[in-house]
């Protein structure tokens, strides 16, 4: 009997806790080194459109976001509801467009501007005219790698 | 000896732990993991003035003209076309190697002309490069399997080269202007 007492009475030995904090700073340092913090406030709503043959953008920081879409709500009041472009930070016009992409340029190395790459963000309800007159400018630039940005995902 | 034993007290390294922990809910929490994807597409650089314009070489039945008007409505090769139908049509225009009179001679000449006008959406739009795009990497897969027994995405780089050669993916788009629609 007091063999099997003794036994019992032995129980579950502690998992160490030592280790953890060694593990959240594993996780901690995963996530920020993977973090990218979001650069531009969105003044215009973009829905992007759905699509299947995708490809991965390579190289972000060669990557100029071009946004196409309507104002947000609480710009409607002073921009309407018609669809605008927002470079960087503003609302900006198409004709702003060369412009924005000289200055990505000039802070690029010279041996990178040949892989520059310009991103549509444009929301799917937009019409393909503002698209069509952003095109023509990012041709005037000479910026003639483009990229529709699409998710994944079938109609 | 009691000296010695007062020394510096140790600090207590418990709470690191939760130090962590509060960094890392607020990593998790600004972390945005999403890959940027999009379809890539090659605009053709402005025309200079004093160029002037020949696309007469290039055979009429090596174009497939596939236009899109206000009302997000395809025309294909002069007729009504739904949508869904055109990666086949798409498919059927490349992959002819002169069999049929109307079709494209060989997927190596074979081009495809896209326009649209100023009141198409750009959700149609995507669709219909999205199924070009997707016809063409249909028939480089279909080629790839039968040449070199995989996928076209499974290749090395020449493999995908020489593929890429046989079916250049060529999607000419005209300079805009308005083909209208009834509205």
């Amino acid at each position: 009997m007091s063999k099997f007492k003794k036994n019992g009475s032995k129980g579950m030995p502690a998992i160490s806790t030592a280790s953890l904090p060694d593990i959240v700073f594993m996780l901690l340092f995963f996530f920020m080194v993977t973090t990218v913090m979001r650069e531009t406030t969105l003044f215009v709503s973009v829905v992007t459109p759905k699509a299947t043959e995708i490809k991965k953008m390579e190289k972000k920081s060669l990557v100029s976001y071009v946004y196409i879409g309507s104002p947000v709500k609480r710009m409607q009041n002073s921009y309407g509801t018609a669809a605008r472009i927002q470079l960087n930070d503003a609302f900006a016009d198409v004709n702003e467009i060369q412009e924005f992409i000289a200055t990505e340029r000039e802070a690029k190395d010279e041996k990178e501007i040949p892989y520059m790459t310009t991103s549509i963000k444009a929301d799917e309800t937009v019409k393909m005219g503002i698209i069509t007159d952003v095109k023509q400018e990012l041709r005037k630039a000479n910026a003639l790698k483009i990229n529709y940005s699409t998710r994944k995902g079938i109609y | 000896m009691a000296s010695k034993r007062r020394g510096l007290p140790e600090i207590n390294a418990g709470s690191m732990a939760d130090i962590a922990f509060l960094l890392l809910i607020f990593f998790l929490v600004t972390t945005t993991m999403d890959v940027d994807t999009g379809i890539s597409r090659k605009l053709p650089p402005m025309p200079e003035e004093d160029q002037p314009e020949d696309d007469s070489q290039i055979n009429a039945r090596n174009i497939y003209v596939v236009l899109i008007n206000s009302n997000n409505q395809l025309l294909v090769e002069g007729e009504l076309m739904d949508i869904s139908q055109l990666k086949e049509g798409a498919k059927r225009f490349i992959n002819n190697n002169g069999i049929r009179e109307d079709l494209s001679e060989n997927p190596e000449k074979a081009i495809i002309s896209l326009q649209n006008d100023r009141g198409t959406a750009y959700k149609t739009y995507i669709r219909v490069q999205n199924e070009l795009a997707s016809a063409y990497n249909e028939l480089r897969n279909e080629n790839a399997l039968r040449k070199f027994g995989e996928r076209f995405i499974d290749l090395n780089k020449t493999q995908q080269k020489e593929i890429k050669k046989l079916f250049p993916q060529k999607i000419s788009e005209a300079e805009p202007k308005n083909i209208g629609g009834d509205s």
